[in-house]
């Protein structure tokens, strides 16, 4: 798929991409590289991953990551129980018989990453919040995502059928190692214009009128440029839309008071809520056409 | 770099697409000149793109290549003026980015900081504390007395060393401290490993070779965090007979601790870990000069700690980082700010340690507006004028 196709079949699935996005699935596709997103929290790193799941009508697996994370959890595990359920139920029959019988696969737990490189057709991994998982297995992930195959010491190596499109997604309470940063294509997702954020609250809230979505779109980004502790995001805002088209608004001026109730939506702790008050809102209202 | 041809070679002759590829090895040098990290991988890639027709459009080639050889927001923000630059010859603002040439320091307080001693400095200080060192006794507790005339360095106050020879022997003993430091802190780290706990999905994968009879058993570790520390230290003018010392301290920490970050702010604040990464001390600081240009008069700590908290802190502060402020307390900003940055702080980071030089000085009592608001929110106070003080620290942070 070019760049261009890319960018058409994103907008038919749903998701408006920032202009530079659609080259970075290109590339992907084209150099066999994992992408890394990086971005605020909300700005829509994950939903990337789906709509590159939608875009090549795939599976999308999802590895969210944690500190802890390790490789039983990730890759694949042993399922001792039946194990040893069957060592019991066959007690009479030789130890190799056994041995092949409990390491084989009907014994073998698949995790996201194993089940990523085992499917017919290329699926979406996603690696959700890798800056949250150990170095320790970020490591191991770097191994994995060279080589693309997994050596499992009692069953042998198994070996990649299909190279999944790998996404990774960071919202930087680490720092990341350079190897795996080189490894990777890199974006950095932003908050979107208000052009592009009034477009996605039209696809994605039903029955909301233009002009609405627009003012939606031109007061958050007034909101983004205040001095607040969490900034809202995307998600945020379609929170935000759709409260107001609940409350059946229709224009943001005439609702002042709706507008600062359900500024809830929007602001998450306690000092921006007490920052934008119903002077601030009043200001900030009058800049939206 | 004004060497390279421009982007366009219609009228060379050669092929279009084989020039460029020439000229790629030429971008490779510049962006590493630039800090990129860019290896053979990456111009091979960037070769398939050229091949596949991406060289057909200035702005696709950049944002293709943007994708691929920049792997930090930083690197991201700044691909474009140099792609520009390179490839079609317009100019950037600082032409340092793009030769990577870094220009002398100028400003005074910098200065200082490279000769490590200040010679200007001091006038500075006096502004900015005026009377201090002649100030009416007034006996506080549990605080150091520093400028004994005993001939032992450990105990001689820094901005009382004039002798270049006396300087570089007490960088070189904080070096030494904060090696020293380090290996012990991690020791004990290593030590401490224990667990209380069962494990009970690994013993059963570890018995089944005893048909699953739970004869060894596995325990669950809880696995220790080494101790980062995070160091901001104050480059402002009336710190500057200090700043020498700590930047070499800084040095040694950095190179020496495996999780250390560093930051130092006068007006406003600058991350220089990747500065202080340099081997060679002298060089570091170099490199640091360059990054603490622009200074102004004064000290906002309350707006640097601004700045920290928002844009550093969830990336530096983990669960067991102790944030280490060298700083003499003296905010000519706002104070309340500096006390409401300082709770935020606070909340986030397991303890924060202020040193403050003058502390050991004679009749020195913390009353400025700044270290006031600050106050409530540090865990440790400590005088940091001599190396005997910097030592007397290492026990406190062993107990994080």
């Amino acid at each position: 798929m070019t760049r261009d196709e890319i960018a058409e079949r994103l907008a038919a699935v749903g998701y408006i991409a920032d202009g530079e996005l659609a080259t970075a699935l290109a590339l992907m596709q084209m150099l066999r590289r994992p992408l890394l997103l990086e971005g605020e929290a909300g700005v829509g790193k994950t939903e990337v991953a789906k709509a590159l799941a939608a875009l090549y009508e795939t599976e999308l697996i999802r590895l969210q990551c944690y500190e802890g994370l390790d490789q039983p959890a990730a890759l694949y595990e042993w399922n001792y129980q039946r194990q040893l359920l069957a060592i019991q139920a066959h007690q009479g029959q030789s130890g190799a018989d056994i041995e092949d019988r409990i390491f084989s696969e009907k014994y073998l737990l698949e995790r996201p990453l194993l089940a990523a490189i085992r499917r017919g057709a290329p699926p979406v991994l996603l690696i959700d919040e890798i800056d949250r998982a150990d170095d320790e297995f970020e490591a191991f992930l770097l191994e994995l995502l060279s080589d693309f195959q997994v050596s499992i010491p009692e069953l042998g190596t198994i070996v990649a059928t299909s190279i999944p499109y790998v996404v990774l997604t960071s919202n930087g309470t680490r720092e990341l190692s350079d190897a795996l940063r080189r490894r990777c294509l890199y974006h950095y997702v932003d908050y979107p214009e208000v052009d592009r954020e009034a477009r996605i609250i039209l696809a994605r809230i039903g029955g909301i009128g233009t002009s609405l979505a627009v003012q939606i779109a031109q007061m958050v980004d007034s909101i983004r440029k205040e001095d607040l502790r969490k900034v809202p995001g995307v998600a945020e805002t379609l929170d935000w839309a759709a409260a107001l088209v609940g409350l059946d608004v229709r224009d943001l001026h005439d609702a002042p008071e709706i507008v600062q109730e359900t500024l809830m939506c929007l602001l998450k702790t306690r000092e921006d809520k007490a920052r934008l008050t119903p002077e601030v809102t009043a200001r900030l209202l009058g800049k939206v056409a | 770099m004004s060497a390279h041809a421009p982007f366009r070679v219609e009228n060379s002759g050669g092929d279009p697409d084989s020039l460029i590829a020439l000229r790629l090895a030429g971008f490779l040098a510049t962006l590493r000149d630039n800090g990129f990290a860019v290896g053979p991988g990456e111009g091979e890639d960037a070769a398939t793109l050229i091949a596949s027709g991406h060289a057909s459009h200035p702005a696709l080639l950049r944002s293709a290549f943007k994708h691929l050889f920049s792997s930090r927001k930083a690197e991201w923000d700044r691909f474009d003026g140099i792609f520009d630059a390179f490839w079609l010859g317009k100019r950037v603002r600082s032409r340092s980015m793009i030769a990577g040439a870094q220009k002398p320091a100028d400003s005074p307080s910098l200065k200082s900081l490279r000769d490590g001693r200040a010679e200007h400095g001091g006038t500075q200080a006096l502004d900015q504390a005026p009377s201090l060192d002649d100030a009416p006794e007034s006996g506080g507790e549990g605080r150091m007395e520093g400028a004994s005339q005993a001939e032992n360095l450990a105990d001689v106050d820094f901005r009382k060393l004039n002798d270049p020879e006396q300087v570089a022997q007490a960088h070189a003993a904080a070096a030494r401290l904060a090696k020293a430091m380090r290996t012990r802190l991690t020791r004990r780290n290593l030590a401490r490993h224990r667990g209380p706990q069962l494990d009970l999905r690994r013993t059963i994968h570890a018995n089944i070779s005893r048909g699953g009879v739970p004869i060894e058993l596995m325990r669950r570790r809880r696995k220790d965090k080494p101790l980062r520390l995070v160091v901001l230290l104050d480059a402002s003018g009336s710190m500057s007979l200090y700043t020498g010392v700590f930047v070499r301290f800084i040095h040694g920490v950095l190179d020496e601790f495996r999780e250390a970050e560093a930051f130092l702010f006068h007006t406003q604040l600058a991350h220089v870990s990747d500065a202080m990464a340099e081997r060679n001390p002298a060089r570091a600081l170099d490199r640091l000069a360059m990054m603490a240009q622009g200074a102004g008069g004064g000290t906002r700590i309350g707006l640097s700690l601004q700045t920290f908290n928002r844009w550093h802190a969830a990336r530096v502060i983990h669960s067991r980082t102790c944030v280490m402020i060298v700083s003499d307390g003296y905010e000519t900003g706002d104070a309340k700010l500096l006390g409401r940055e300082m709770a935020q702080l606070a909340k986030r980071c397991r303890r924060i340690v202020w040193l403050n030089p003058m502390m050991g000085w004679e009749g020195y009592t913390p009353d400025a507006a700044g270290i006031k608001a600050a106050l409530p929110h540090i865990d440790l106070y400590a005088p940091a004028h001599t190396l005997r003080s910097l030592q007397a620290l290492e026990p406190y942070l062993a107990r994080l």
